[in-house]
């Protein structure tokens, strides 16, 4: 529960053009059809006494404390299951209730522990509360009797506790892993008196939970209890915040003791996450104050010589004269910068204003490219904007779900949540992926369709479907002749129904059968409302552009675009992806997405910042290591991006940053690449720093500063403080500056502020006259780009395939435990469910070489080889291996390649050819690794080795 | 850059333009690209390379499209 209070109405609301008017104690309140009366009653500032009801979960009736009158009923109807009906009259408080109240409240505590001062929840306990509130003074039955009150304590999770002493069997915490969480690993075990609740066999920690904490969220005593209020006690303030995770952006109370967070709480009126999370946001949050953190700036001149501690002043000047001298030596093009998605809008704004004003050039990139860049130029290609169509509750009204290379349950849990309710009131689901995820079959979910692709082929997939749909005559020609370009769509037409591209042609490609690929797509055209959402198994291929205006054609095709329940919805991997896209990071654009080359966008930002700017786009990440191989880019600016762990072919990057005659890194730790660095500028984690963040539903949020920066700036100060320290002057006082500076020259963004950010929550853009309140779905009435196009995909096989020496391909994804690179959530208890990275392989592709589940396999590729342990899971189909990215060690992109998406240069992630098989030791790479990673933490002051 | 990765890169965004029948839109659609995405170093090295090496590597529509648009590609000597 919330420690710093927030209104409960006990039920949750609801939504209906019907009114209903009634009277409670006397006071009229009108409310829409469906409400109950409790909450009724909430709304005419009523309260009536509650237990097992909460606003987050649907009326259960079981505590009967919140027993009513109503006239001209017999009986007490419980409030939260009684709906408020025209005229009716309601009584909460009368004697007899009084009466019934105190008596089952007598029952509660005749099986209570009476520690209320030593309990955690002192102060913020429903129970304690309601015993207060009904007058209770004795309880007739004594305390000797049966009772649960030495039952054990369950302290296996990393993060809470469940002390089934205290618990009262309301099932709030079981409703809520079934209604907000949709895992149901939470039970009722046994009836009666010897009811207790039950998580799996054992304890929670081997349960089925996911330890996105709704439970404990839902638990209105302390049964279920977060650890950092039993060590640290309750809070006595809160801010509102946003999430530094995943593209879900959520929306969080940070709960605080002074200047130190004791829980995150989500927030109930957040737009993305409407008071979920998971066991990132609510959890795993200690790294900010986690001893890895590097407080002081450093500088050496070579990677070699010891770090040198400095002040802020000294290692600004020192990184702008370095950068001042790289440009006098080879020209202006050899520095360049990269932004973050992990940063706010405000200091990704900031870094591309660095690159394109101070530095003088567009070689500005962000890790969107090794992402969702394709999103970006399909998207725009097709309908003219580079985001998403739609808003996160749009699913709620989506009868037919595809989702396409992506796993919400794992990297997006908060939306998953979302979308299984929906999911499991009917909507029907087609998975396109060539592994098992958890959506496929789960508690209440299970696919209709699971297309297990081969890697490599999505276009070849979603070509067959556009096939199917076009030939069979199931596309909506109306909607497509009023809304789309006429020509671009006769020729796509000829194209797409060319048998080449029917599934029967496909399947020996795809290993997708033609009649399942059929069924799917009669599934998706017949729908009222498809919904498409997709992630990096669409755009981290060397098609990866294509197959997302593939996506694209299928939903205009089909009429599924411009409306709630359907769209296009790419989801972001990390939570400011969108944002800094939206920012200009990329080197061919300014903010807005607008092209250099354009003079007209030019000139507003040259008088704008009174500097004349490039014409000719900048150098993209893969281009900077190739440029800086070959002498030309030098010097590089790198904010909170951790390169030498995230980009592909490691061996390709990290000789790139050896190569760098001043490589600078702004992070919060000393990443892999910092290992590289002359200049480190410690960073300012989400909580030391104000700004916004902008979702995957292009929804921007406040970041709020709780604390104060742990090396003294935010991360939009150093970069003002370089850019000053460069020739260019800066002036700011405040992000929400840097934000009005960004709608004075971003159409889309011209009617954002802080302060309506503030007033609303949060604002998807476009926000501007048209749509001063933001947009929650775009191309309502015409597509961005006025008719929408469609563009012909044919489908080009990767030069990645499996051969005689490679005969297997690997695959590569998430874990929800962890957070791409794992800097942050490897610094957080959430190393107990993944503390290493391993293989996935199929029984007989690991009984063809020997391999037993946990044995050490050597991954070899043409780019380099590492050593896994094995996982041997029928997840996966013969033929295909997977593994995760989170642990440096793991080395996961020494093996993949440099190949990657023929527009974006997006790196081809998802398909490396590989060779697997047993080995006894680590690989050389793992081997140099270590001697490296053990060399620079030599070379840091003494006292940042001691802390290690 | 080494070329031949340059020459890689032209090929993967001729193979994206090849679907298209008619071939002054394939071959704008491949330049076109290449001018608004690829820093100049890069385009000159390309031209450079294709020079040295008579365009060996490159499929027919990467050299047509390089060969038709070859001074609107070529960087001015202000830039990168």
């Amino acid at each position: 529960m919330y420690s710093v209070k927030v209104l409960d109405a006990g039920t949750p609301v609801r939504v209906s053009q019907h009114l209903v008017t009634l009277e409670i104690d006397g006071v009229a309140v009108t409310v829409p059809a469906g409400t109950s009366v409790m909450r009724a009653a909430t709304e005419a500032g009523v309260r009536v006494p509650k237990l097992c009801a909460t606003d987050m979960l649907e009326a259960f009736g079981s505590c009967r404390l919140c027993l009513v009158e109503i006239e001209g009923r017999k009986g007490y109807p419980a409030s939260c299951t009684t709906l408020a009906e025209p005229g009716m009259k309601v009584r909460t408080q009368t004697r007899k209730l009084a009466e019934l109240r105190r008596g089952v409240m007598e029952l509660y505590i005749s099986d209570h522990p009476l520690d209320c001062l030593t309990c955690p929840a002192n102060g913020n306990c429903e129970l304690q509360e309601m015993a207060g509130v009904v007058g209770l003074r004795d309880v007739r039955y004594g305390y000797d009797g049966a009772n649960h009150l030495r039952a054990e304590k369950d302290t296996s999770n990393p993060y809470f506790t469940f002390d089934p002493t205290k618990c009262i069997v309301c099932s709030r915490c079981v409703r809520a892993c079934e209604e907000v969480q949709g895992t149901f690993a939470l039970t009722v075990d046994s009836r009666g008196f010897a009811s207790v609740i039950a998580a799996g066999p054992t304890d929670f920690l081997a349960s089925e939970c996911v330890s996105c904490g709704a439970c404990v969220q839902a638990c209105p005593t302390s049964t279920l209890m977060e650890k950092s209020i039993i060590d640290d006690g309750q809070p006595d303030h809160s801010e509102i915040t946003t999430c530094a995770y995943c593209g879900v952006g959520c929306s969080f109370k940070a709960e605080m003791k002074g200047t130190q967070v004791v829980r995150m709480v989500p927030n109930k009126d957040g737009g993305a996450n409407h008071g979920h999370s998971c066991v990132k946001g609510r959890f795993a949050w200690g790294y900010a104050t986690h001893p890895d953190r590097i407080r002081t700036p450093m500088i050496r001149k070579k990677i070699t010589d010891p770090w040198q501690e400095v002040s802020w002043d000294e290692a600004i000047a020192y990184a702008a004269a370095e950068f001042k001298r790289i440009q006098a030596k080879y020209g202006r093009g050899a520095v360049g910068g990269i932004t973050s998605s992990r940063c706010t809008n405000e200091e990704t704004y900031l870094v591309q204003k660095l690159v394109r004003a101070a530095f003088g050039n567009n070689n500005v990139d962000t890790c969107a490219r090794v992402c969702h860049s394709p999103t970006g130029y399909g998207l725009k290609t097709t309908l003219g904007e580079s985001a998403g169509t739609q808003d996160f509750d749009s699913v709620e009204e989506a009868d037919v779900v595809v989702v396409i290379g992506a796993n919400p349950t794992d990297g997006h849990p908060v939306f998953a949540s979302q979308m299984k309710r929906r999911l499991r009131q009917g909507a029907k689901l087609i998975v396109v992926d060539p592994r098992q995820i958890d959506l496929v079959r789960m508690p209440h979910v299970e696919a209709d369709y699971h297309l297990k692709l081969l890697p490599g082929t999505n276009v070849a997939v979603i070509n067959a479907l556009a096939h199917v749909i076009v030939t069979e005559g199931l596309h909506k020609e109306d909607f497509v002749r009023a809304r789309c370009e006429p020509k671009d769509y006769e020729k796509w037409k000829a194209f797409i129904s060319d048998v080449r591209n029917s599934p029967e042609a496909m399947e020996a490609v795809t290993g997708v059968p033609a009649a399942d690929l059929r069924g799917a797509a009669r599934l998706y055209a017949g729908a009222r409302n498809g919904a498409i959402y997709y992630g990096l198994g669409v755009t981290e291929h060397s098609q990866g552009s294509t197959m997302v205006i593939g996506i694209a054609n299928l939903a205009m095709v089909t009429g599924n675009l411009g409306r709630k329940g359907v769209g296009v919805n790419p989801l972001r991997g990390q939570n400011n992806v969108q944002g800094s896209c939206d920012m200009g990071s990329f080197p061919h654009e300014l903010p807005g997405y607008r092209h250099v080359s354009d003079p007209a966008v030019r000139a507003l930002f040259e008088n704008d910042w009174k500097v004349k700017l490039d014409a000719e786009p900048g150098l993209r990440i893969p281009n900077m290591f190739d440029a800086s191989l070959d002498g030309s880019f030098l010097g590089m600016y790198v904010q909170g991006e951790d390169l030498a762990q995230s980009d592909p072919d490691t061996q390709h990057v990290t000789a790139a940053l050896r190569a760098l005659e001043c490589l600078v890194v702004q992070d919060i730790f000393l990443n892999e690449t910092a290992k590289f660095a002359h200049v480190f500028l410690p960073g300012s984690s989400f909580l030391e720093k104000d700004g916004t963040f902008t979702n995957a539903e292009r929804r921007i949020s406040r970041v709020r500063k709780v604390m104060p920066a742990l090396a003294g700036l935010a991360d939009w100060e150093v970069t003002v403080a370089l850019s000053n320290a460069m020739g260019y002057p800066m002036h700011y006082d405040h992000p929400s500056q840097i934000m009005d500076e960004i709608a004075r020259l971003t159409p889309t963004f011209h009617g954002v502020t802080f302060e309506k950010i503030d007033r609303l929550g949060s604002i998807q853009w476009p926000c501007n006259d048209k749509a001063p309140e933001g947009t929650p779905v775009m191309h309502v009435q015409e597509f961005v780009r006025g008719k929408g196009r469609f563009v012909m995909t044919e489908y080009v096989p990767t030069e990645e395939r499996s051969t005689r020496q490679y005969p297997l391909l690997l695959t590569t994804g998430r874990i929800l435990s962890q957070y791409n690179v794992g800097a942050q959530t490897r610094r957080t208890p959430n190393l107990i469910w993944h503390d290493e990275d391993r293989l996935e392989i199929h029984p007989h592709d690991a009984e063809q070489r020997g391999i037993n589940d946990g044995d050490w396999v050597g991954v070899k590729s043409r780019a380099g080889e590492t050593v896994l342990r094995a996982v041997i899971t029928d997840r996966i189909q013969a033929g295909v291996v997977y593994t995760t990215f989170h642990h440096p060690f793991s080395g996961a992109n020494v093996v993949t390649t440099d190949n990657s998406d023929w527009a974006t240069n997006c790196p081809e992630y998802k398909v490396t050819a590989v060779q697997v098989s047993r080995v006894a030791q680590p690989s050389e790479w793992q081997r140099q690794f270590t001697e490296f990673d053990k060399r620079q933490h030599e070379l840091l002051p003494a006292h940042e080795q001691a802390k290690a | 850059m080494e070329g031949h990765k340059l020459v890689k890169m032209v090929n993967e965004i001729a193979a994206f333009f090849h679907a298209e029948p008619d071939h002054a839109v394939a071959i704008e659609g491949v330049a076109g690209h290449i001018k608004r995405f690829w820093d100049p170093r890069m385009r000159r090295e390309l031209l450079q390379w294709v020079d040295e090496h008579d365009g060996e590597g490159l499929t027919e529509l990467a050299a047509a499209a390089i060969r038709a648009n070859r001074d609107r590609l070529s960087p001015q000597k202000t830039s990168g």
